[in-house]
C-alpha cells in the first residue's frame, strides 16, 4: 500500500476557528511544496468546506466539532473535512450550485451557494459522503499542470 | 486573521478601508458596517481591498448583499484595489461582470 502521513485535528465548529484551520493547512501544503496559488485554492477550499460545517452547527444551536484529515501523500494532498453532527441538506446545497449567471437580475442574485462551486473549481478532485453527517474528501495534486491562473512572475515564497 | 475597518465618512462619498481577512469569522463585522452605508441614495461608496489578502465565499455574500442594497438605494458601490487572489475569486464565481471592480492599481484589467 502506498505509504502517507496522516494527520487529524478536531476543532470547535466556530467560525473563530476557520483562520486557525487555514494556517494549518497552508503550512502543511507548504512543507510539501505547494506553489503560492495552490497553497491559496487549498486554503480557501477548506475554508470552504469548514465553513458549511461552521453555519450548519450555528444553525442548530448545537456546538458540534469539525474534524480535519489530511492525507500527505508524496504526489498529492487529500484533506477530508468531517461533520459530526446533523448533516447539512446537501440536495440545497447542490441546487445552488454554480456561478453567477449574466442573465439573473441583480435582485434575484444569491449570496451564498458559492462554496461548494469554489472548491470543486479549485480542488483536483472532489467526493462529498452524506452518510452519516457530511464528509468532503478533497484532493489536490502537486506540481499541477494543468489550468494556471497566474503568470510565472508571482513568488512562491511563504 | 481578523479584518480592519476604517471608514472615511463623507457628504457625497464614502470610503471603507479594509485590511486583513474576510471569512466567515469577520464577515459579519463587516456587513454591520457596510450594508448602513449603502443605504445613502446618490452617495458613492468606495471599498479599498488592497489590504485584504484572503476572501472566501462568505466574503463574495457581503459583496453581493451590499450590491442588492446599493441598487435599490441608488448608491453607486466600487471596489478597489483587489489583489489578485481576491480578482480571481470575483472572475470564478462570474461576479465580476455585475460589480465595479477596479483594479487598475495591481496592473489588472477588469
Amino acid at each position: 500500500m502506498e505509504s502517507f502521513d496522516f494527520i487529524e485535528m478536531k476543532f470547535p465548529a466556530k467560525p473563530e476557528y476557520v483562520g486557525v484551520i487555514r494556517l494549518s493547512t497552508s503550512g502543511i501544503a507548504s512543507r510539501m511544496g505547494f506553489t503560492y496559488e495552490d497553497i491559496e485554492d487549498l486554503k480557501i477550499s477548506i475554508s470552504e468546506a469548514v465553513t458549511n460545517v461552521v453555519n450548519h452547527a450555528y444553525e442548530d444551536k448545537d456546538n458540534g466539532e469539525v474534524t480535519i484529515g489530511f492525507g500527505v501523500y508524496e504526489d498529492r494532498l487529500e484533506v477530508m473535512v468531517a461533520d459530526h453532527g446533523g448533516s447539512f441538506n446537501l440536495n440545497e446545497v447542490k441546487t445552488k450550485f454554480g456561478p453567477y449567471d449574466s442573465d439573473e437580475s441583480v435582485e434575484n442574485l444569491r449570496e451564498g451557494g458559492f462554496g461548494l462551486f469554489l472548491i470543486n473549481t479549485l480542488m483536483d478532485k472532489v467526493e462529498i459522503n452524506n452518510n452519516s453527517g457530511v464528509i468532503v474528501l478533497m484532493t489536490k495534486y502537486l506540481e499541477n499542470l494543468g489550468v494556471e491562473f497566474y503568470d510565472d512572475q508571482v513568488s512562491t515564497g511563504q | 486573521m481578523n479584518l480592519k475597518i476604517q471608514i472615511e465618512d463623507g457628504n457625497s462619498k464614502s470610503i471603507v478601508r479594509l485590511s486583513g481577512e474576510i471569512d466567515v469569522y469577520t464577515a459579519p463585522k463587516l456587513k454591520d458596517a457596510l450594508l448602513p452605508l449603502t443605504k445613502r441614495q446618490g452617495t458613492i461608496l468606495e471599498v479599498d481591498l488592497e489590504l485584504v489578502n484572503y476572501m472566501d465565499s462568505t466574503g463574495l455574500g457581503v459583496f453581493v448583499n451590499a450590491l442588492k442594497l446599493s441598487k435599490e438605494n441608488r448608491c453607486n458601490l466600487i471596489l478597489v484595489n483587489l489583489q489578485d487572489t481576491v480578482l480571481r475569486l470575483f472572475q470564478i464565481t462570474g461576479l465580476h461582470e455585475i460589480m465595479d471592480l477596479n483594479s487598475t492599481i495591481r496592473g489588472v484589467e477588469e
